[in-house]
């Protein structure tokens, strides 16, 4: 997020999109819910779905799948059109608005309307009561990222907030959610294939430098590696030979799962540390058993930047270990010795070679955590970005046209899938269901419809339906519900029973390599 | 000049931010006020009137939650007849409903039949499963009151216990309004409210039904709010006692929200999560996954052992071995097929300083910048 949390109730409009906010981040959806209900804040939601939050929202669009883009450039060009954006930011901070504003020309709210299914007047509202608050915060998750144009969804909610002028103030920015604990720490901690810790760039020789110098070695290599959405196709063209996964479990995650567990055959040599023997775990050659967060020290970095500490509670089970422990044993049997003391000597190399780390230590964040960037131990740390520049100088608008998702409904395939979480599960189940009452409240997979499509397809609310995609099928019950747009069915990816991603589609965004699971054409049935 | 912020409490001159309460004050500068209704950052309500102090001019008492400071004040806290009030408001809650601590008295007749059916009720031979925990018992205790004063009042609504995660025990709830004031104010889950009237008033969800079936979502915000045992945990209820679990704080394993919570450690389990109060990002709120969906740690089905495959079927081994097998393995397709032909997924789950490690274990020992987690997924 390039701003905090408690931002989000200073602000006076939230646009919230591609992100069903009550059930996958609850305790900040209330910040969203008490900004409306009690500070007079503005909601608009954008959601295909007639989520929980929309309740809440004065202003709800319900776009096709895939629109993403469309709608934006058609906020932008009612903004433009009408003078509302803030010219003195446009004219300070950015660069490109012309071809913006000639690149949105074209997506006037009647032709919007045609692509999105949003109503003309209705999307130009929306694009007025954004534009005309002077704190307009915009919250996305998943539901924009997760589409062969993710990165233009994200480029243009950010060329949108750029034109208001809603960075690098309170209760502005462009905030994307984090689904899990720590996906924002394995980023900054150089989790990706083509950076180090920071972000500082692998083919940048001053980042590699510095990182040899660090870790008094010789040799890194400068090309950017394979995200993990293409190492597991690259294993079936035998380029990857062996994997080490670490706490993840891409046979019930991964998209196209018949394919993945395919191209997992074919590896030569499969390493899974993990907490539970799960899906992924069963087809490993060597599995070592790790232990939970509540069985370590260390620290998380959560969704709007604040380095957090984690502390043990209790005793890992049996012989399982820390991640870091087994990680570093496995190094100095390569003859690479690797020894820490504990994790805070870890976190003090961290610092050494991380510039948005620097400032920070076990003793600052012992009672409340800091925001990165946080260059030296006198820094308060930056809850808010960009508040004088951003990073590159001047913000550039990005000028992206809307292209059709990557597969789209025909005769054969006629109904779009979408795919998401439920409040009382998370991600592919191996945490929550071990818990009784979570799973009495979500036991089982299902497939959310519209009672029209019921009719249409002759499924009743509680059968058994056939859900099938050019990739594969699977059995779930029909959940009618008022939350689904005629032509569109919901189905969450938790379950490996019946696992939505044996239906979704593997095209990918080609620059974040993220497959596209919120869209893809399936067919209904009621199972034999 | 500008304008005068101060206020006289107990004789000690204080000031003031202006639209400041009483209470807000005479907290700051750590003056204890008793309160039982009163919820940090929910609209003070005044509900329960054990906040009450004297303030001098006025006619009656004043709810120091809901009055606001003013230039000049002259509040005594803990006046005699400040005392007064608060021991009658304690003593008539204490008189209704099933508080079966000692501090109901043991000196009538009727306290042994009074354990006996609240033991009934509850299918519990214990006492309170709060003892201990408990607002009104603290504060009966500071005030030195029993429940004997009046006649016990009966309690009308039978528990609840028809959902997995929380009991609802109507017979020892004291109507002080936080739970409400938790669900509509701070989580806006708006699932309970206040219902019926007078002697009847009962907390009650979607029209007097059963919690599962309203619009509750069990983030438990009113199980951390109750200030009695009113509303506990199931699983805790009766097996798990302040005394016996030590708390150690940490960051929730869950979403990327980073909600600061309490794990209550029993016996080396962990066995209860509350939220971290008055300490972002949270400010002590969970939701039904971080409060409830704990039992994963302690899972009987947890890896316990290094596993090697062998011929399709698993078999445990050593660490040592394990371990061998992994770097030898490692260390021949690095040989044979070169660093690329080797990947790394780290992972969102784990620390900083992990997934620092496992970066660095691709990048200077495998030497491939192979390496991701499921960020996109």
């Amino acid at each position: 997020m390039t701003n905090t949390i408690g931002c989000i109730e200073k602000a006076d409009v939230i646009l919230v999109t591609g992100s069903n906010t009550t059930e996958n981040h609850p305790v900040l959806s209330a910040s969203v819910k008490r900004a409306v209900s009690f500070r007079g804040a503005r909601l608009i939601v954008v959601d295909p779905r007639n989520i929980k939050i929309a309740g809440f929202a004065h202003q709800r669009l319900r776009p096709n799948l895939g629109t993403d883009v469309a709608w934006i450039n058609g906020m932008m060009h009612v903004i433009i059109k009408e003078n509302l954006y803030d010219k003195t930011f446009v004219e300070n901070r950015t660069a490109g608005f012309d071809e913006l504003k000639k690149t949105v020309e074209t997506y006037t709210p009647e032709h919007v309307e045609k692509i999105t299914g949003i109503p003309a007047k209705q999307l130009a509202d929306a694009a007025r009561m954004y534009a005309e608050a002077q704190r307009g915060s915009i919250l996305y998750c998943m539901g924009i990222t997760q589409h062969t144009s993710g990165t233009d969804n994200v480029k243009s909610l950010a060329n949108l907030a750029m034109l208001c002028g809603n960075l690098g103030i309170e209760g502005g920015g462009v905030n994307p959610l984090r689904g899990q604990n720590n996906v924002q720490g394995a980023c900054d901690m150089g989790g990706l294939p083509n950076v180090f810790t920071a972000y500082q760039p692998v083919n940048s020789p001053d980042a590699l430098k510095k990182m040899e110098g660090g870790w008094n070695v010789t040799g890194l290599s400068a090309k950017p590696g394979l995200k993990a959405t293409e190492m597991i196709p690259a294993a079936l063209e035998g380029k990857i030979k062996a994997l080490y996964i670490i706490g993840e479990n891409p046979l019930v995650s991964d998209p196209d799962l018949n394919h993945a567990e395919h191209c997992l055959k074919h590896l030569d040599f499969l390493v899974v540390q993990d907490i539970f023997l799960t899906e992924t775990a069963k087809s490993a050659d060597v599995v070592l058993p790790s232990a939970c967060f509540a069985e370590k020290e260390g620290t998380f970095s959560n969704t709007e930047r604040r380095v957090q500490r984690v502390r043990k509670a209790a005793e890992p089970p049996g012989q399982a270990k820390e991640d870091w422990k087994i990680t570093a044993e496995i190094s100095t049997r390569m003859g690479h010795p690797m020894s820490y003391s504990d994790t805070e000597a870890i976190f003090g190399e961290i610092r050494k070679v991380t510039p948005s780390y620097a400032g920070i230590t076990y003793q600052r964040i012992e009672e409340e955590g800091i925001h990165w960037p946080c260059p030296n131990t006198e820094h308060p740390g930056t809850p808010v970005l960009h508040t004088a520049q951003f990073p590159i100088g001047k913000g550039k608008f990005h000028a992206v046209e809307w292209m059709p998702p990557a597969e789209t409904a025909d005769a054969e395939y006629p109904v779009y899938l979408t795919t998401g979480r439920v409040i009382y599960q998370y991600h592919t189940g191996t945490m929550t269901m071990k818990t009784g009452g979570l799973n009495e409240r979500a036991p089982e997979s299902f497939v959310e419809i519209s009672p029209a499509d019921g009719g249409k397809y002759g499924l009743r609310h509680g059968d058994l339906a056939e859900i099938a995609s050019r990739r594969g099928s699977i059995t779930a019950r029909v959940q009618f519900s008022d939350k689904a747009a005629d032509g569109t069915v919901f189905i969450p990816f938790h379950f490996a029973a019946a696992a939505a991603n044996r239906l979704t589609n593997a095209a990918l965004d080609p620059v974040s390599g993220i497959p596209e699971y919120k869209v893809c054409a399936v067919r209904l049935s009621k199972a034999a | 000049m500008s304008e005068q912020h101060q206020i006289i409490i107990n004789g000690n001159e204080f000031s003031y931010e202006p639209g400041e309460t009483i209470l807000e004050t005479a907290r700051r500068n750590h003056i204890d006020i008793p309160t039982l209704c009163y919820l940090k950052g929910a609209t003070p309500t005044g509900e329960c009137r054990i906040c009450v102090v004297e303030v001098e001019g006025a006619r009656t008492l004043a709810a120091s939650c809901a009055t606001p400071a003013a230039n000049g004040m002259i509040v005594r806290t803990e006046s005699p007849k400040v005392v007064e009030a608060r021991r009658l408001i304690i003593q008539l809650m204490l008189s209704s409903g099933n508080h079966n601590c000692a501090v109901r008295g043991s000196d009538s007749k009727d306290w042994t039949q009074f354990q006996l059916d609240v033991h009934q009720a509850d299918s519990s031979s214990e006492l309170c499963p709060v003892w201990g925990d408990c607002r009104l018992q603290d504060l009966a205790y500071r005030y030195q009151v029993s429940g004997e004063r009046f006649p016990k009042t009966e309690t009308v609504y039978p528990i609840e216990s028809v959902n997995p995660f929380i009991v609802r025990d109507f017979s020892r709830c004291i109507l002080c309004g936080r739970c409400v004031q938790a669900c509509n104010e701070v989580q806006v889950n708006n699932a309970i409210h206040f219902g019926y009237r007078g002697a009847s008033t009962k907390i009650i969800a979607a029209g007097d039904r059963p919690l599962k079936d309203s619009d509750c979502v069990f983030c438990g915000e009113c199980v951390q709010a109750c200030p009695v045992g009113a509303l506990v945990e199931k699983d805790v209820r009766y097996r798990v006692r302040p005394r016996d679990t030590k708390k150690v704080r940490t960051t929730c394993g869950y979403c990327g929200v980073g909600c600061q919570m309490f794990l209550h450690v029993k016996d080396g389990k962990v066995v209860k999560v509350t939220g971290v109060e008055d300490v972002a990002p949270n400010y002590g709120s969970l939701c039904v996954k971080g409060r409830f969906g704990f039992d994963f740690i302690s899972s009987p089905e947890r890896l316990t052992v290094p596993l090697i495959k062998e011929n399709g079927k698993f078999r445990e081994a050593s660490w040592d071995e394990a371990l061998d097998l992994t770097a030898k393995k490692l260390g021949e397709i690095k040989e044979q097929h070169g660093p690329d032909s080797i990947g790394v997924l780290t992972s969102a789950r784990i620390t900083n300083e992990e997934n620092y490690i496992a970066q660095k274990f691709a990048r200077a020992v495998l030497k491939t910048n192979n390496v991701d987690h499921c960020a996109r997924l």
